[in-house]
């Protein structure tokens, strides 16, 4: 008997930059809903999306926190859209030296956007739920997998926090932080 | 912990450069919240009544509102607060845009500055490193060129400036403080910051606003936003346009502009024009003002889209930004048919950083007094023959103060006196020595008389409330409308609301009784005193009709921010009034008294004088201040500011034999 494919469910947040109003809503509801306890802050310096706005240049582009780098690129691309000149990061999503966006500001430990993940689900990433002017609206869809696919998610979680000692091991070096952890296994 | 607010203090003395980050105490939030409020104490506290607006005694306070930078949609505003050269008495003008969040961000409730710097400068707040830097190669630049060379400079494109043009730099008695989309414009503030030779205030934080209880703050944050998008599909009836929805008027999204254009005033607040909207007008305007608009825009966290950047086609004009009815106050000063040159010389007027209401009313001033001669060629060498080009001329003498310019730059009231002449009857619409927009209506509205007459933000248009304008004619239509009012205060405004014909018993000005105008006032007044402190937009709340935001939800909004204990009768009868009678008695100190309690002569064509010192009489009593509205010893004692009552007795201003059986 044949079996069922396989599926999963792959999240998609469509940016219609025309319709973006600069308001930063999307970053305030961020901050506040990753917040240790439940939107119990606001701080768009901590907010896994962020906008790139230069308004007398008509640039308003939200940019959704990616990977962790620990390195900048060799070489920049600079994109031009409709005459409007972008910088050569605009469209980057990394969590990147070359910037501060995307870390935590007391830490520097990368942010990542997890689409809102939460027990039980929202309806929607935040985000797009904060943004009435449908700059960001949400779609979801369904895509097969193959099984080796399907234990790269199992994994998902070791490699996040793989990303954060990694960062760290790149801010403070691997022998400070081992001997810090060293530490705390004796204490245990 | 503190909570909204950050609890700190900025203290910037220009004159010394002695900056100092100072702990606020929280029992001053308890009594006044934030933003206006404290803003007053300060001012109250720390000038002395007697002190020169344009001394380096006055300080000019940039106050955050107490919920800004929280998550609740549209807290964004900053409250600037000084003594004003022109009223001579406190002035409290706001803007929106994303400087009082950032503010937060960085660690401050209020950046306080006082002196006068020896050298134009502008001030770099970034979180906790503070410096004051050379500013010279700022001297004249526009506001919008100085935004963009400051983010250059500083090489960050998140940083929140504000800034003054050439007006503030010259000491234009109405030179605004410019911020991105918005501008703190009215009553001279920008002199003041240029007075103290501060050219700019650039700010960038990254530090959390905290809030008290997170889970009942956010639902309301969203019952507010799902409200907002609820109102969008379900406009006010029975209202212009212009009024039915959310926001400040939404002038740069809407072409239909009949209501303002037909029952404003154009000129020098002289001539309506009853007839002026028809097809014709509005498919040429709606194509100028659809190829001017790039873009509609908003304030920090709003998904309003008040403003816009406009990207004129046909000119050199750099882009800016632009909101409200600016598009119209130049093209009606000027009598002018044509909203192109709206869009020109609004955008050249923001750039030097004058009020955009004041200003084209001091323009049509001077051409009224030229075509009666009492200015002539000698005052206005080359005086161009075409109103357009006239109000081209006088924006450059005024803002270089140049010539008459330096007249007409310290406003209609002050350069009537000084022209003189009989120049003094053509001031004919301001209150309190600020002009107001131009506006003339036939019956006298007893609710307008009061809160025209006696309202400390000097403003007509920010006086205004949730409250239609005018009656509906039909009983049905407002039966309806009280239906879904759960905005209102109580019932017997509803049943006021019901009642209310255009013609007939239930007509102004006899109707309703002085009790529920006393009402009706007092609740425009709360609702603007409570956004005052919070920095809330008016917009969404106590300038539209039916908005989000309303007496029955912001007390838990604010106890749920901050932690506060706050319900309704505390924020309304202790905290508003409280606010209401510290702003009066500031302006008490300051010189004013029930003669300066009135509205432009001809606001109404049909006034009522007798009946008018009535409902003023009512009102004084009504707040619990004297026959010269002054706030009595005990209305003061009895919000917790006795010491202030002290110090107006000790200065005699009791003394005039009408005060005071209670003290």
């Amino acid at each position: 008997m044949p079996m069922a494919k396989k599926t999963k469910t792959v999240k998609v947040i469509n940016i219609d930059l025309e319709k973006c109003n600069g308001c930063r809503a999307c970053e305030v509801i961020c901050s506040a809903f990753h917040a240790s306890e439940r939107y119990s802050l606001n701080n768009p310096a901590r907010s896994r999306i962020r906008m790139i706005r230069k308004p007398l240049e008509d640039i308003y582009l939200p940019v959704y926190a990616g990977e962790y780098t620990a390195a900048e690129c060799m070489g920049r691309d600079k994109y031009i859209i409709d005459g409007r000149e972008y910088d050569e990061c605009d469209f980057c999503r990394a969590s990147c030296p070359s910037r501060d966006a995307f870390k935590e500001p007391d830490s520097g430990l990368p942010l990542k956007c997890d689409m809102c993940e939460d027990d039980p689900p929202q309806e929607e990433p935040l985000c797009v739920k904060w943004c009435l002017s449908d700059a960001l609206t949400y779609e979801e869809r369904e895509e097969e997998v193959d099984d080796e696919e399907e234990e790269q998610e199992q994994d998902l979680e070791q490699e996040e926090m793989e990303r954060g000692l990694k960062a760290l091991a790149d801010q403070y070096g691997l022998d400070n932080v081992a001997g810090i952890m060293a530490r705390m296994l004796k204490k245990e | 912990m503190r909570y909204a607010e950050t609890g700190y203090n900025l203290d910037i003395d220009l004159s010394s450069g002695n900056v100092e980050k100072v702990e606020t105490d929280p029992a001053l939030t308890e009594l006044h919240l934030g933003g206006l409020g404290t803003n007053a104490r300060l001012l109250w506290d720390r000038v002395p009544p007697e002190t020169d607006p344009l001394a380096p005694e006055n300080l000019l306070i940039f106050g955050a509102g107490l919920l800004a930078g929280t998550p609740a949609p549209g807290a964004n505003r900053t409250i600037v607060t000084t003594y004003s050269p022109q009223t001579l008495l406190m002035a409290y003008s706001m803007m929106g845009g994303f400087f009082a969040p950032e503010m937060k961000h960085a660690g401050f409730d209020k950046i306080i500055f006082s002196g006068r710097s020896p050298e134009l400068v502008y001030v770099w707040i970034n979180n906790d490193q503070v410096e004051i830097r050379d500013a010279s190669h700022l001297q004249g630049k526009g506001v919008v060129e100085t935004e963009e060379l400051l983010k250059q400079e500083l090489e960050d494109h998140d940083i929140q400036i504000a800034s003054i043009g050439l007006a503030g730099e010259n000491q234009v008695y109405y030179a605004s403080i410019e911020h991105a989309r918005s501008s703190a414009s009215r009553a001279g503030i920008g002199a003041v910051m240029g007075s103290k030779n501060l050219k700019a205030v650039a700010v960038r934080g990254s530090k959390d606003v905290n809030i008290a209880k997170p889970n009942q703050f956010i639902e309301l944050c969203n019952e507010a936003l799902d409200y907002i998008q609820w109102r969008a599909e379900n406009p006010v009836q029975h209202v212009p346009p212009i009024l039915a929805g959310l926001g400040s008027p939404q002038e740069m999204a809407i072409h239909d502009e009949a209501w303002h254009t037909t029952a404003f005033s154009w000129g020098n607040a002289r001539y309506r024009r009853k007839e002026f909207w028809s097809e014709e007008v509005e498919e040429e305007w709606s194509q100028v003002q659809d190829g001017a608009v790039q873009r509609l825009i908003s304030c920090y966290n709003c998904p309003m889209k008040c403003g816009a950047i406009i990207a004129y086609p046909t000119q050199e004009l750099s882009k800016y930004m632009m909101k409200c009815y600016s598009k119209l106050t130049y093209v009606m000063g000027a009598m002018v048919d044509n909203l192109e040159f709206g869009f020109r010389i609004a955008g050249l007027a923001q750039g030097y950083g004058v009020d955009s209401y004041t200003a084209p009313q001091v323009m049509a001033f001077a051409i009224e007094l030229y075509e009666d001669g009492i200015l002539t060629d000698e005052d206005l060498p080359d005086f161009p023959p075409d109103n357009e080009g006239r109000f081209f001329y006088l924006l450059e003498k005024i803002v270089h103060r140049e010539g008459i310019g330096d007249v007409l730059a310290n406003g209609v009231y002050w350069a009537a006196r000084q022209i003189g002449k009989g120049a003094e009857a053509y001031d004919s619409n301001t209150i309190k020595k600020h002009e107001q927009i131009p506006i003339k209506l036939g019956m006298l509205n007893p609710i307008f008389f009061l809160m025209h007459s006696t309202g400390e933000k000097i403003n007509i248009t920010q006086i205004e409330g949730q409250l239609p304008q005018a009656p509906f004619p039909n009983k049905e239509d407002r039966e309806e409308f009280v239906k879904d009012w759960f905005q209102a205060p109580s019932e017997n405004i509803k049943d006021f609301f019901v009642k209310w014909e255009p013609r007939g018993d239930y007509a102004f000005p006899y109707f309703p009784d002085f009790q529920t105008a006393c009402e009706l006032v007092e609740w425009q007044e709360t609702m603007h005193y409570i956004d005052d402190s919070t920095g809330i937009c008016a917009g969404l709340s106590s300038f539209p009709i039916k908005p989000p935001y309303h007496i029955h939800n912001l007390p838990t909004l604010i106890s749920a921010a901050t932690g506060l204990d706050v319900d309704k009768e505390r924020l309304w009868d202790k905290i508003t009034r409280r606010n209401r009678s510290l702003l009066r008695a500031i302006n008490s100190r300051r010189g004013l008294r029930r003669k300066d309690d009135k509205p432009p002569e001809d606001h109404w064509k049909k006034r009522f004088p007798e009946y008018e010192a009535q409902l003023l009489d009512e009102y004084y009593k009504f707040k619990g201040w004297n026959e010269d509205g002054v706030p009595t010893r005990e209305t003061l004692r009895s919000l917790d500011l006795d010491d202030i009552g002290e110090d107006l007795e000790k200065r005699g201003i009791y003394a005039n034999g009408q005060e005071d059986e209670n003290s």
